[in-house]
């Protein structure tokens, strides 16, 4: 951080400054004339937090993606037809249960299952054959995409929330003053804040179990130099097999919330896919905080973009990672 | 699942004609993929049911039906069609399904003046309205004209003054709005705000965040997933306004959605090219055709707009070539003459063409009820007939207003 700061002290300023502002729009009540400039401060705030809930809904989907990408240096492109497979899988068992918990459980653990059977049948018989396997992973999500059409029809499904998370919360966050110099608070809906929470301990716990436990040390080797640590004695598959395997069941998991909080159907495979490149182009490769990064900038972008330039949202998006892979091409946070 | 059951379908009917017959060759579109899956499956079931009550005899031949599927964008439809002619060699079209896809299909029919185009169920205005082709058929109302009624109910009767409203951004719902806006505006309501969202939208919390919460209602013109979508965000948003429809919102395929969510569209008030508690013995027919040619699971309670729809027009073209004796010589002159002079007696009351070959048919005010068991049907507030393409005004007025669009009508009296 220090050394960031000595290096590019202009920079630095700018970014400080950034958040400085942010902070205030986040926590001043806005004089009129702001409101007036760029509309209600309610508005705002709860683009920014979509912005953020979508982006730990995005960093689910990438994190897994990233990690295998990072080990294993293979891009799995079918890594969208786990998200919706993982959909329907939660689905089904909150349909069957009622449980809501239980699908997030039963959604990780089968999809978890078929990302053991991924590694095992198909990416170990290629190993280091970066275009073989993206072709190949390409093929198998459209695969899995026709077979899931044929299993669960075109209809959109929607994994019901359970009672205690409908509806909204206050936060301690001012939008406006009544006349009566009695202040608004923000209305957010619970769900939503329950997700995000969620996904930033699963990343605390992802960043602590990669730094601080002996596997995660063994996954860190494996990144740098995977010929050195198999020739160390490391059972290098074994670790394989377990990191796709947790990439997958994050991917399923994902699955489970993007049907909570929106809902799944065919297409919503590619969509994701196409949402955890631009999030790991932007973040950088194989980077878990790079990835925490992308999303949630991603997130920001599409929904401040939705709000204040409804016609040209989508193309946010894609200017953003346009311009990191003009300026930084390995990704905000790379290592190298 | 259901894609299957079509293919099995598609299937029975080529095989029932396997015996030496001339055939007619009928291509049909739907929008079996994306956002509008559930409407476009529903429109088959129309046109199923249609073919069950009518048959597929036209004199001593029998008519063949090839089924195509889209995704609610124009060049999908343009696609499909291009498709149906090319390979399949139909003879005859039925499509397309969505707004969008009405009016590239409209300027493809241009391209094929010989063959007979007849609108499944798509309601843009400017399809038929602006620079119509000769040989495009539409036997549903446009978006504007399944409005009438609706802003004179919500100005009079439920006193609403302001308005905001939400709505895919493409043509037909731009129609739905400007024949809300024109009716509403010109009684003296306002419409504070316009908010366009593009078709597919998942994430709609921002969208509802916008919501303006100085209006009286709030005009919801989404249709499948992205309306389902929008009103489970709404509920875990713990929205309370009051709601207004329009015609693909308030329509079984929301109103038998899984989930409770819908339940906020309880006592919204919406307009339509039908209602499902209609006491009429043509529509009652119709429900209970429909309900006797699928399995309760397999199916809503009560038809959706889209399988009236492509009933309606599977029937015009029925009862049209019947007419002719299936003939179709002469670039299928005879038919085209027979399809422009049709009235049919169809389950939503009469229709007739006007001279751009646009319905004038029957419309409907509705109200969403509970039927005790849970489920959400649209109930008859005020039936509404002959409604025309210029929603009653005169022709030169009518034309001054402008196509719709985001912004066009302004709100005010025309």
């Amino acid at each position: 951080m220090s050394r960031f700061i000595e290096r590019h002290p202009i920079w630095s300023l700018v970014i400080l400054l950034a958040i400085a502002l942010l902070a205030w729009l986040i926590i001043a009540v806005w004089p009129p004339g702001l409101e007036e400039a760029i509309g209600r401060k309610k508005v705002f705030l709860s683009a920014v937090f979509n912005g953020i809930t979508l982006g730990g809904l995005y960093f689910l989907v990438a994190s897994g993606f990233t990690l295998i990408f990072g080990l294993m240096r293979n891009v799995n492109l079918a890594h969208g037809s786990l998200y919706l497979f993982g959909g329907y899988v939660g689905y089904a068992i909150s349909a069957a249960t009622g449980s809501w918990i239980l699908a997030f459980i039963a959604a990780f653990i089968v999809v978890a299952a078929i990302g053991i059977l991924l590694q095992l049948l198909v990416f170990r018989r290629m190993e280091g054959q970066d275009l073989r396997q993206t072709m190949v992973t390409i093929g198998l999500s459209i695969v899995f995409a026709d077979l899931m059409l044929w299993a669960f029809g075109g209809d959109f499904y929607q994994i019901q929330t359970p009672a205690w998370l409908i509806g909204p919360v206050q936060l301690p966050l001012i939008t406006a003053m009544k006349s009566s110099g009695e202040a608004v608070f923000l209305q957010y809906p619970m769900v939503r804040l329950v997700i995000f929470c969620a996904s930033v301990v699963i990343g605390v716990v992802m960043w602590l179990a990669l730094n601080r436990t002996r596997v995660g040390m063994i996954v860190r080797a494996g990144v740098d130099d995977r010929e050195i640590l198999a020739a160390t004695g490391v059972q290098i598959q074994l670790v394989f097999v377990l990191v796709f395997a947790l990439g997958a069941g994050l991917a399923g998991i994902a699955g489970v919330v993007g049907g909570t909080f929106q809902s799944i159907s065919p297409g919503e495979d590619t969509r994701f896919l196409l949402a955890s490149l631009v999030v790991v182009i932007v973040g950088g490769m194989g980077s878990i905080p790079g990835a925490a990064l992308g999303a949630v900038i991603i997130g920001l972008a599409e929904q401040l973009g939705s709000v204040y330039i409804p016609t040209y949202a989508i193309v946010v998006t894609f200017l953003i990672m346009v311009l990191v892979l003009a300026v930084r091409p390995q990704g905000l946070l790379a290592r190298r | 699942m259901r894609r299957v059951g079509f293919a099995v379908i598609t299937a029975l009917l080529l095989s029932g004609t396997a015996y030496a017959q001339e055939k007619i060759k009928v291509g049909v579109t739907a929008t079996l993929e994306g956002t509008y899956t559930v409407l476009g499956e529903d429109g088959m079931r129309g046109h199923v049911t249609a073919l069950n009550v009518l048959g597929k005899k036209i004199g001593d031949k029998e008519l063949e039906f090839v089924v195509a599927s889209t995704d609610a964008t124009p060049d999908s439809a343009v696609r499909a069609v291009r498709k149906l002619i090319e390979q399949d060699k139909v003879q005859i079209l039925l499509s397309p399904l969505s707004g969008d896809e009405g009016i590239a299909v409209k300027n493809f029919a241009k391209t094929h003046p010989e063959l007979t185009f007849v609108n499944a169920a798509s309601g843009a205005q400017e399809t038929t309205y602006v620079d119509p082709a000769p040989n495009f058929f539409r036997f549903n109302m446009d978006g504007a004209q399944w409005q009438v009624g609706l802003g004179k109910y919500a100005f009079e009767t439920k006193g609403y003054r302001k308005i905001a409203t939400v709505g895919e951004d493409y043509s037909f719902i731009y129609t739905q709005v400007f024949g809300l806006a024109l009716e509403f505006c010109g009684l003296g309501g306002k419409i504070t705000s316009r908010q366009w969202v593009p078709l597919g939208t998942k994430d709609f919390a921002s969208v509802i965040a916008a919501l303006p919460d100085d209006v009286d209602a709030i005009y919801l013109g989404l249709g499948g997933a992205d309306a389902v979508n929008f009103l489970n965000q709404y509920q875990q948003a713990g929205g309370k306004a009051h709601l207004m429809g329009g015609s693909i919102m308030i329509d079984q395929t929301i109103l038998s959605s899984k989930g409770n969510a819908k339940n906020a569209l309880i006592g919204t008030i919406a307009a339509s090219g039908q209602a499902d508690t209609w006491e009429d013995p043509r529509w009652q027919k119709f429900v209970k055709a429909y309900q006797d040619s699928f399995p309760p699971e397999k199916r809503f309670p009560s038809p959706s707009l889209l399988a009236t729809n492509y009933y309606g027009s599977t029937m015009a073209l029925i009862l049209a070539l019947r007419e002719v004796n299936g003939d179709l010589s002469d670039n299928q002159s005879k038919l085209k003459a027979a399809l422009a002079k049709i009235e049919i007696d169809a389950p939503n009351g009469k229709i007739k063409l006007d001279a751009n070959r646009q319905a004038i048919g029957t419309n409907f005010v509705t109200e969403v009820v509970d039927d005790g068991k849970g489920a959400l049907f649209s109930k008859v507030v005020k039936v509404i007939p002959d409604v025309n393409q210029t929603l009653g005004y005169d022709a030169a007025v009518f034309s001054k207003i402008g196509l719709p669009s985001r912004t066009v009508p302004e709100c005010k009296k025309y």
